[in-house]
């Protein structure tokens, strides 16, 4: 039997009501969002606060909005309503396909986008989205709010540079014209944690050149989740098989992948390089690079 | 702490401990052991509920959480004597061997058709792809939401 050990339990009624309790009660005390990352890690006792500062009740923080150039994402936004949001979905493909792979129908009813973030599992795929999509975190503190790249949020496993009396409040992805994203997952079956994923992002200009180009790996020792050098060879290159290739090579051979229960690590670098390739493709092809290019990719 | 939940339909008030899990909430204090306490990971689905209007696996969220809340179990799908369209699918078509999975499955079934009346054979393995049955490889439990979608509304 597994239940979480003894711990108190207060209700947010606000932003600055939960940054007051957190201050009130110190390093021990956890934000409870969805709780579906924490309450196991309770149980487990991996995780083990001495106050539980439940903050469900705050509804102006699930919101996806465009506002300023940027699509929005409240972080009390669950997996659900990320999924099923035409919104999100049309600016960015990559979060209604990575949000279709996230564990299953019911936990994505519960489970929210900051919970998610917050957690830092490096197994976690909106983390390699959003590194993707270069966005920026909020993150709400005593002092107001202060804004930190997605690339620098996770400072390592588990571990995010939210402060004890702060609150990641919103996501903001950049809107820019010529965009293509995907994100394509191997997992060993439905709804488990990836065995490794690729998610990316390309910005093309009207001559079909790549201005810009994001790639996040998942679960596969990407430094920050993101393919830095294979971003760096793609800007400025035109799409194509070989180059989607050489850019797949480049990101398998500088992450760190490590053998776990889910596979072995020359498994997994071999994913890197064939799932950074295949979302780079379906990407490319939904930032409008041609039909009939001979890649057998179809978007979904 | 004081809680108050509206389980069915009737309320209940009890003081429990913050580390409470809904499951064990609603099977050991008010009783109800219709909905099954299984991994305890939120993994297999035995102890889905719904709070509100959405279903939960109740062995991954407390009870202090459905503080104020509604929530309804497998033993809340009939009305009186007659049985929701679901659980006849499960009858009609032998939807369940040892029966442990299959108060989850049932209120998952129920949700879905609240969602998508019509659903298709794949719209039913996703939406119980985060549940757990070990005996009758999902074959017979497809076809017996399947045949609940088709005899929904039936007098």
């Amino acid at each position: 039997m597994q239940v979480p050990a003894q711990v108190e339990y207060e209700k947010a009624s606000s932003v600055s009501h939960a940054l007051s309790l957190l201050a009130r009660y110190g390093p021990e005390a956890r934000i409870l969002a969805g709780g579906h990352s924490l309450i196991p890690m309770m149980k487990l006792r991996l995780a083990q606060p001495e106050v539980l500062v439940d903050v469900n009740g705050l509804a102006d923080l699930r919101f996806i909005r465009v506002a300023g150039g940027e699509l929005r994402i409240g972080t009390l936004t669950t997996h659900a309503q990320l999924l099923d949001s035409a919104l999100a979905a049309g600016h960015f493909a990559i979060l209604r396909d990575a949000e279709r792979v996230i564990a299953d129908p019911i936990v994505r009813e519960w489970g929210t986008v900051g919970g998610s973030l917050c957690q830092a599992d490096p197994s976690e795929d909106l983390s390699a989205a959003f590194a993707a999509l270069k966005g920026t975190m909020i993150i709400a503190g005593p002092g107001g709010k202060r804004e930190v790249s997605a690339r620098e949020f996770h400072t390592g496993p588990y571990e995010t540079v939210v402060g004890p009396v702060e609150m990641l409040t919103e996501v903001r992805l950049p809107v820019k014209a010529g965009a293509g994203t995907a994100y394509v997952k191997v997992s060993r079956r439905a709804g488990d944690w990836p065995v490794g994923a690729a998610g990316a992002a390309l910005w093309l200009d009207r001559a079909g050149v790549i201005t810009d180009a994001g790639i996040g790996l998942t679960a596969l020792g990407a430094q920050h989740f993101v393919a830095a050098e294979a971003e760096d060879y793609l800007r400025g290159r035109r799409p194509g098989p070989e180059a989607f290739a050489e850019a797949g090579a480049i990101a398998a051979a500088n992450c760190r992948p490590a053998a776990d229960q889910r596979g072995p690590e020359d498994y997994k670098r071999h994913l890197a390089g064939e799932l950074t390739r295949r979302a780079l493709a379906v990407a490319a092809r939904r930032a409008g690079w041609g039909e009939g290019t001979g890649l057998g990719e179809r978007t979904p | 702490m004081k809680i108050t939940m509206y389980v069915n339909g009737s309320e209940h008030a009890r003081d429990v401990e913050p580390r409470m899990l809904l499951i064990h909430f609603i099977r050991d204090e008010l009783g109800l052991t219709g909905s099954h306490w299984g991994c305890d990971t939120s993994n297999c689905g035995a102890c889905v509920m719904w709070l509100d209007e959405v279903p939960v696996k109740s062995c991954t969220v407390l009870a202090v959480m459905a503080d104020g809340r509604r929530v309804t179990t497998v033993e809340g799908l009939a009305r009186g004597t007659r049985l929701d369209p679901v659980q006849q699918g499960f009858t009609a078509c032998h939807g369940l061997q040892c029966g442990f999975c299959t108060p989850g499955m049932m209120m998952t079934a129920r949700w879905l058709l609240d969602h998508n009346p019509a659903p298709t054979e794949t719209d039913v393995r996703e939406a119980i792809s985060g549940q757990v049955c070990r005996c009758t490889g999902y074959q017979n439990i497809v076809k017996s939401v399947l045949w609940a979608a088709a005899h929904e509304g039936d007098a």
